[in-house]
């Protein structure tokens, strides 16, 4: 007979639960079989009402965020083998409102991403043509670009469960990002924004997004650097303040 | 915003029945479960103890400078103050009060100065500066700093 493995998956239906309850199933334990191939043959073979977000299988889109024995991983990267001989329980993201089974409401995220403005802001609506910039250039800033916005850095946050108002890892991160960008001029007016304590302030730097990262961009490191940038940026306003004046004149 | 009603099937629970109610459906969602955040959340995995542990130290740095100024006051006082003050500081609660405390007191520093490198993203030539180049002097001008403190104590002891 073949290996099998239990998995025990969250299961949770608006219309007749009132909270979240566990129901275990059975599956091949294959070599080659991530948490997200286990998750298809359920719902293919075992129950069609098991509800969960996948896209891609390969890591970019960024759907498949659960939680797997209590950490937030990518359910096309965590292989069944590496927790035989289970069982292995799948939970939905933390920190964030449940809607079905396995999938978590994410409003809230792409708010608080829109409120960073992650786009190149530049002058009088930039100009035509290309943006030169070089290797050197493109350095500073790609490791925050490589952001897929998967959450799991939000469900590895205590404070973004704590502080449903705070801004952030990935939103932070991409800030940061634009920020580092040569042919971005929007730092000031980003910085208006995450100034605030719901901002990079909020952040005490637990360190965990940076750990649970799929896609090594660091974000606790990106908060920091916002936050030295953002305490030299007030240290000069209190001893220049006619030099503030004159660059907000310019701008 | 309204938030119509939904044609109220019976709830099951797995543990409680008694906050049963009729899902409310707003325009653009269903009903969802916002998970509670437990007091004790931080006990679930060692990162979140060590990180809580970390917040407590400035309660060390805290205590640590509260001592240090009642100990200038005490020898600005002179005397009698100040053999008092050597005598509370010698009692075994408060020696070990402050191994304690100096405990929290290196975890303090080590956290912080590895902290440094993740702030300060230095680049030469294109490439980012080791952590360790930024961390590294920290340390050492903390051990020399310690070295010529414990000098000046063992030539006056």
């Amino acid at each position: 007979m073949a290996k099998t493995i239990t998995l025990e998956v969250t299961r949770y239906s608006p219309e007749h639960d009132l909270e979240p309850h566990f129901q275990s199933y059975e599956v091949p334990l294959k070599e080659e079989w991530v948490i997200l191939d286990a998750l298809n043959y359920i719902k293919d073979r075992i129950d069609g009402t098991l509800t969960f977000r996948w896209s891609c299988r390969m890591g970019i889109c960024g759907s498949c965020g659960y939680t797997i024995n209590n950490e937030p991983k990518l359910g096309c990267a965590t292989f069944l083998t590496q927790y035989a001989p289970g069982p292995i329980r799948i939970e939905p993201l933390r920190n964030f409102p449940i809607v079905r089974d396995l999938v978590v409401e994410i409003t809230e995220f792409l708010e608080k991403l829109k409120k960073v403005r992650p786009w190149l802001i530049h002058e009088n609506g930039g100009g035509s043509g290309e943006y030169l910039q070089t290797p050197d250039q493109l350095e500073e800033f790609r490791q925050y670009s490589m952001c897929i916005n998967c959450l799991l850095c939000y469900s590895a946050c205590p404070i973004s469960g704590l502080d449903p108002i705070f801004v952030g890892p990935a939103a932070l991160a991409l800030a940061h990002r634009y920020n580092k960008d040569s042919r971005d001029q929007g730092s000031a007016e980003r910085m208006a924004v995450l100034s605030h304590p719901d901002g990079i302030w909020g952040c005490t730097f637990v360190g965990e997004c940076t750990k649970v990262c799929p896609k090594h961009v660091d974000p606790a490191g990106a908060i920091q650097q916002y936050k030295l940038a953002g305490a030299l940026d007030g240290l000069k306003q209190f001893l220049m303040p006619w030099g503030q004046k004159r660059e907000a004149q310019k701008r | 915003m309204s938030a119509g009603q939904s044609s109220a099937p019976t709830l099951r629970s797995g543990t409680d029945q008694s906050h049963a109610q009729t899902p409310i459906y707003t325009e653009f969602h269903p009903r969802w479960y916002r998970p509670q955040i437990s007091t004790y959340w931080w006990l679930g995995k060692w990162a979140y103890v060590k990180f809580i542990l970390r917040e407590l130290t400035s309660v060390a740095v805290a205590w640590t400078v509260a001592l240090l100024l009642l100990q200038i006051l005490e020898v600005s006082r002179g005397g009698e103050h100040y053999a008092r003050f050597e005598n509370l500081m010698s009692s075994p609660w408060m020696i070990v009060l402050n191994i304690v405390a100096f405990a929290f007191l290196l975890m303090h520093s080590i956290t912080w100065f590895n902290l440094a490198p993740k702030a300060m993203a230095v680049r030469v030539r294109g490439k980012r500066v080791p952590a360790l180049m930024i961390s590294g002097p920290q340390y050492v001008a903390w051990i020399v700093v310690s070295a010529i403190v414990f000098i000046i104590i063992a030539s006056r002891v």
